[in-house]
């Protein structure tokens, strides 16, 4: 059996989690205070993911720049790729939050998003 | 001269939080004066994830916060004045603002919340040797210039102090391209979040020294590198122990100072600690009619407290515009002892309380298996056992009416951290 302290990354109580882990893989989580604890420890150790968060250039609004997210978490080493896929994009104002910035970035399979309201400059 | 019955000091999450309540609680004249050409206050700059998990239980960046509450504000009409400058408040509540379409005006408000926030301690504040190069931002600063202006500060990058924004901005220049070397504390513990640290610095390998800080600054029109040095017990440099980091930018993230010239000029006392007005379970200050609420009160590590404190601010305002309060009763200190540095609120009234009042405090250095106690008079009442405490992470404790009540004679409640 082999035991794993992990942070819990979910929210800002920073829970401290053990995971066991036994030889046949199966995994048993103590330390967290909500259910969102077991399955972040879970994914942690088989396929750790993260939400990814970036701005992109914004033309004809009142900002230079807008905020940006991946919709979803995605898989750690997938998070450069995805920042670079950012780089040359450049997207025509009127920007909504929730509007698709792009689609399936850097083939995750999902979709970066707006943030942030960006205005038309009038 | 223009008369409203609330005006609100500050547009961030505190401010708006604040006018929603009070409307909601039924106040129709609220004005908010933001000094910026936008609402939001800083969470504009905080594109990160992580808010908003307690407040809508889903996950949201900060100008996504941001909007949910200023969707409230539109949808209820609540004025707002943007690119305004208050410049005086007296202690009768006369508000003294400027902006460019208005010039100078001046507002009678009959209650006013202070939401004005916080700014960061900057280098001058540090004593830091060395000469004076561009390339040192406070880590906010650089958190603007990465994600509303689109600029990258340098390419090399050393980040004294480990408050949430240094640790944000770490991964955040690591993300657009540049080189972050160290982090370091001079604290033996990090001032930051635990999660901040994990997702900020372990995911991309970057170092954090703890104890350790910067002893010199190199380079004259740009900056060339810095010292590091560990610290002793006493945090002086140790000799022998320095170290050289090439960098060309240095960003300080080494605390936060609540912004109260407006509170401190109009006569609202202050408490030392936490740099914010002493206020009581209205979160009123010592003028009646005042309150104070978000980071100008005391400085967050979570915003969705900051608008919980601001609703219960905002409420109290309008109970106060309204004329619906208790008359003052039994009045009850509350004071911090062995460990716990300061309790917000300072002071409470029995008779005026609502059900529950939340006391949210920090202490004062890291405690492993300890307890916080909760002591009415000489008598313990609250024993709560904490797994770790840390100066980081704000911590609360709920007082019950329905138990004061049964207290008549109490007269201070303090708060410790015992270690059994």
């Amino acid at each position: 059996m082999k035991t794993i302290e992990l942070i819990c990354i979910n929210c800002p109580l920073g829970c401290p989690l053990t995971v066991n882990l036994e030889e046949d893989g199966t995994m048993s989580v103590s330390g967290n205070t909500c259910p969102r604890g077991e399955t972040y420890a879970r994914k942690e150790i088989t396929n750790p993911t993260r939400i990814v968060t970036s701005t992109v250039a914004v033309t004809g609004a009142v900002v230079p720049r807008v905020a940006v997210k991946t919709r979803e978490d995605i898989p750690k080493g997938q998070i450069f790729p995805c920042v670079q896929a950012l780089k040359d994009v450049t997207v025509q104002a009127p920007v909504h939050i929730g509007d698709v910035i792009l689609p399936n970035a850097a083939g995750t399979g999902v979709d970066i998003i707006a943030t942030q309201n960006a205005d038309i400059m009038r | 001269m223009k008369q409203i019955d609330i005006v609100i000091i500050g547009g961030g999450p505190a401010g708006l939080a604040a006018a929603i309540s009070a409307r909601d609680s039924g106040v129709k004249s609220i004005l908010i004066l933001e000094r910026d050409k936008e609402l939001g206050g800083i969470l504009n700059q905080c594109i990160h994830n992580g808010f908003g998990l307690h407040t809508f239980k889903e996950e949201l960046t900060g100008p996504e916060y941001a909007q949910r509450f200023e969707d409230q504000l539109h949808a209820r009409k609540i004025d707002y004045m943007l690119s305004t400058m208050v410049m005086e408040i007296s202690p009768d509540k006369v508000v003294t603002a400027m902006n460019r379409t208005e010039g100078l005006f001046q507002i009678r408000a009959k209650a006013i919340v202070l939401a004005m926030g916080c700014r960061e301690r900057p280098r001058g504040a540090l004593n830091i040797p060395g000469s004076r190069p561009a390339g040192i931002y406070s880590a906010g600063t650089a958190q603007r210039l990465v994600n509303m202006e689109g600029f990258l500060p340098g390419r090399e990058v050393v980040i004294l102090g480990s408050g949430d924004i240094g640790l944000i901005m770490a991964r955040r220049m690591t993300l657009e391209g540049a080189r972050v070397k160290v982090v370091a504390e001079l604290q033996p513990y990090s001032g930051g979040l635990k999660r901040n640290i994990v997702q900020c610095l372990d995911d991309y390998g970057i170092p954090l020294k703890l104890s350790h800080t910067v002893v010199d600054i190199h380079g004259r029109e740009r900056l060339e590198g810095v010292t590091l040095a560990q610290v002793d017990e006493h945090l002086k440099p140790i000799p022998g122990t320095e170290e050289f980091y090439s960098c060309d930018t240095l960003l300080l993230s080494v605390g936060l100072i609540p912004e109260n010239e407006l509170s401190a000029s109009m006569g609202v006392r202050m408490n030392p600690i936490t740099s914010g007005p002493l206020v009581n379970e209205s979160l009123e200050t010592n003028i009646e009619g005042v309150f104070a609420c978000g980071n100008v009160l005391h400085v967050h590590d979570l915003v969705d407290f900051v608008s919980e404190e601001a609703k219960a601010a905002g409420k109290h305002a309008a109970q106060y515009v309204q004329g619906d309060r208790q008359p003052p009763g039994h009045a009850v200190e509350l004071a911090a002892a062995n460990g716990v540095r300061y309790t917000v609120p300072s002071r409470l009234d029995v008779d005026r309380m609502e059900n529950l009042v939340t006391v949210r405090f920090r202490v004062g250095q890291v405690f492993q298996d300890c307890y916080i106690s909760v002591y009415f008079d000489n008598q313990r009442v609250q024993h709560l056992k904490k797994r770790a405490l840390a100066p980081g992470e704000m911590e609360e404790v709920t007082l019950k009416k329905e138990i004061l009540s049964q207290y008549p004679d109490l007269h201070t409640i303090t708060f410790k951290v015992e270690k059994g």
